[in-house]
C-alpha cells in the first residue's frame, strides 16, 4: 500500500517538477511509438484494404498469417530484429542496433499486423455495403480503396489506436534492440523495468502512472481529432 | 439522338447454383418511354436491372448497347437502388462523388451539376447535412439527385419508392417524371400496380425469371397474366 501511495506521490512530483530526465524519456517513448504507428498505418491500411477487396492466390493464407501475427511475442520480434541488425547480421553495416531506429523497426513489425487485420475486417464490412454502388460508378480499384478507407476512417482510427496501445506498452522488443541505454534508448517501459529490478518501486510505479496517463491522453486527442475530421455520420463537403 | 440506346437483350440466362433466376430473356429498350418492369417478389426484376446495368454478367446470352461498347455505355447510365446506398458524407459530397471519380469534369462544372441536381430534388437547404441522418424519402431523393448529376442517358431505378410514405412517394415520382422530361430513359421496377398505372408508358412483366408480357402499358395492363 505504501509503495502505491509512494508511486502516486513520485509520479505527481515528477510531473510537477517537469523532471528533465522524465521529459526526455517521455519524448523518446512518444517519438518511437508514434513513428512506429505512422509506418504501421502506412503499410497496414492499404494492406488491410487490399486483403478485404481484392481476390488473388494466397489471399486466405495472408489473412491467416496476419491474424496470427497479431499475437507475435515481442521478445521474439526483438530477437529477430537484433539478429538482422547485429554486426554479423545482414543489416549490421547500417549500425542501427541500440538506436531508436531499431526500436521503431521492432515496434512497426509488432503492430503492423494489428493495424492490417483490423483494417481488413472494417473494410470487408464496408465493401459488402458499398460494392454495388462503387461498381455502379465504375470506380477504379484505387478509387475503391481510397473511398473505403475514407468511409471507415473512424473505425480505422480505433485500429490504429490499438496499435499505439501495443507499441507504447511494449517492453521486450525495445529492450533487446534498444538496450535501455540512458539518454539514448531508454523509454518509459524499459525505465520501469529497470527501476523495478533496482527495487525502486515508487519511481517505477510513478513512471507507470505517467505511461498510463500518456496512453489515455493520446486516445482522447485521437478520438477528438476523429470527431472533427468526420464522425461516422458527420462530414462536410470534402473530399 | 441516343448515344447508347437501344439496349438489346438476347436469350439471357442467369443462375445461382442450380437456381435459374433469369431464363431466356430477350428484350429491347428504346429511347423515350418510361418502362416499368413489374412482377411479384422474387420474379427477377432487380436481377434484370443489375444485368442490364452490368453489375452482374449473364451466364449466357448477350446484352448489347446500340452503337456503343459496354465500357462506353457504362458512362451513360446510372442505377438507383431500392435502399439508397449513401456515403458517410454530406448531401453535397454524395452528389459530387461520382462526378469527381469520373475525372472528366472541371471543378466548376461539378459545382454547377451538383447545384442543379440539388435544386431539382429540392435538397438545397440540406446540402451540408450528413446524408445518413436524412429521412427515407430525402435519402431516396438524394440518390436520384446523385444519379441525375451524372447526366445518364438511361436511369435504372430499383423499386425507388418501396417503403416510402405517401408524401415522399409523391415527391419521388414527381422527380422521376422531371428526369424523364429532361430526356432520361427510365427503366424502373415496381410491384405497386397503382404506381405502374401512374408512370408506365410501357411494361415488362416478368414472372419466375421469364418475360411473360412486354409492350405498351395499356395493352399489358389488360393482359390476364398480370393478376398476380
Amino acid at each position: 500500500m505504501n509503495s502505491i501511495l509512494e508511486g502516486f506521490s513520485e509520479a505527481f512530483g515528477l510531473l510537477i517538477s517537469l523532471d528533465p530526465d522524465l521529459i526526455e524519456i517521455v519524448l523518446l517513448s512518444l517519438r518511437v511509438s508514434l513513428t512506429a504507428v505512422f509506418f504501421s498505418a502506412l503499410i497496414g491500411l492499404p494492406l488491410g484494404a487490399v486483403l478485404a477487396v481484392a481476390k488473388f492466390p494466397g489471399r486466405r493464407l495472408m489473412i491467416v498469417l496476419i491474424n496470427a501475427f497479431m499475437g507475435l511475442p515481442p521478445v521474439v520480434v526483438g530477437l529477430v530484429v537484433y539478429l538482422l541488425l547485429s554486426r554479423s547480421g545482414p543489416f549490421g553495416v547500417l549500425g542501427l542496433l541500440f538506436t531508436p531506429t531499431a526500436m521503431i523497426i521492432a515496434q512497426t513489425i509488432l503492430i503492423t499486423p494489428i493495424v492490417a487485420s483490423l483494417t481488413r475486417q472494417s473494410i470487408s464490412d464496408l465493401w459488402l455495403a458499398y460494392r454495388d454502388l462503387l461498381h455502379s460508378f465504375d470506380a477504379s480499384p484505387m478509387q475503391i480503396m481510397r473511398t473505403l478507407l475514407w468511409e471507415g476512417r473512424v473505425s480505422l482510427m480505433t485500429g490504429i489506436l490499438a496499435g499505439f496501445g501495443r507499441a507504447i506498452a511494449e517492453v521486450g522488443a525495445v529492450m533487446i534492440v534498444g538496450g535501455n541505454i540512458d539518454r539514448a534508448t531508454r523509454v518509459l517501459t524499459t525505465a520501469i523495468a529497470l527501476e523495478t529490478s533496482k527495487g525502486d518501486l515508487g519511481l517505477a510505479l510513478g513512471l507507470g502512472i505517467v505511461l498510463v496517463t500518456i496512453a489515455i491522453v493520446v486516445n482522447i486527442l485521437t478520438l477528438s481529432v476523429g470527431q472533427v475530421v468526420g464522425g461516422q455520420s458527420l462530414e462536410g463537403r470534402a473530399p | 439522338m441516343s448515344k447508347i440506346l437501344p439496349l438489346t437483350l438476347n436469350n439471357v440466362f442467369y443462375r445461382v447454383g442450380e437456381d435459374r433466376l433469369i431464363q431466356d430473356v430477350s428484350l429491347r429498350f428504346e429511347a423515350g418511354p418510361i418502362t416499368l418492369v413489374i412482377g411479384p417478389n422474387g420474379a427477377g426484376k432487380s436481377l434484370l436491372l443489375r444485368l442490364c446495368h452490368g453489375l452482374i454478367a449473364p451466364e449466357s446470352g448477350s446484352i448489347a448497347w446500340g452503337g456503343s461498347d459496354a465500357v462506353q455505355a457504362a458512362k451513360h447510365q446510372a442505377l438507383v437502388f431500392q435502399k439508397p446506398i449513401l456515403l458517410r458524407r454530406s448531401v453535397y459530397a454524395n452528389i459530387a462523388y461520382p462526378l469527381q471519380i469520373g475525372g472528366v469534369l472541371r471543378d466548376t462544372e461539378i459545382v454547377d451539376r451538383v447545384q442543379e441536381a440539388l435544386k431539382l430534388a429540392g435538397l438545397e437547404h440540406i446540402a451540408d447535412r450528413p446524408a445518413k441522418v436524412l429521412s427515407g424519402g430525402e435519402q431516396q431523393k438524394l440518390a436520384l439527385a446523385r444519379a441525375r448529376a451524372q447526366r445518364p442517358e438511361v436511369l435504372f431505378l430499383d423499386e425507388p419508392t418501396a417503403n416510402l410514405d405517401p408524401r415522399s412517394l409523391k415527391d419521388v415520382e414527381a422527380l422521376i417524371r422531371a428526369l424523364h422530361k429532361a430526356g432520361t430513359k427510365i427503366i424502373m421496377t415496381s410491384h405497386d400496380m397503382a404506381q405502374v398505372k401512374r408512370l408506365a408508358d410501357e411494361i415488362v412483366f416478368i414472372y419466375d425469371g421469364r418475360i411473360v408480357e412486354a409492350g405498351p402499358a395499356e395493352k399489358v395492363l389488360r393482359s390476364r397474366h398480370i393478376k398476380y
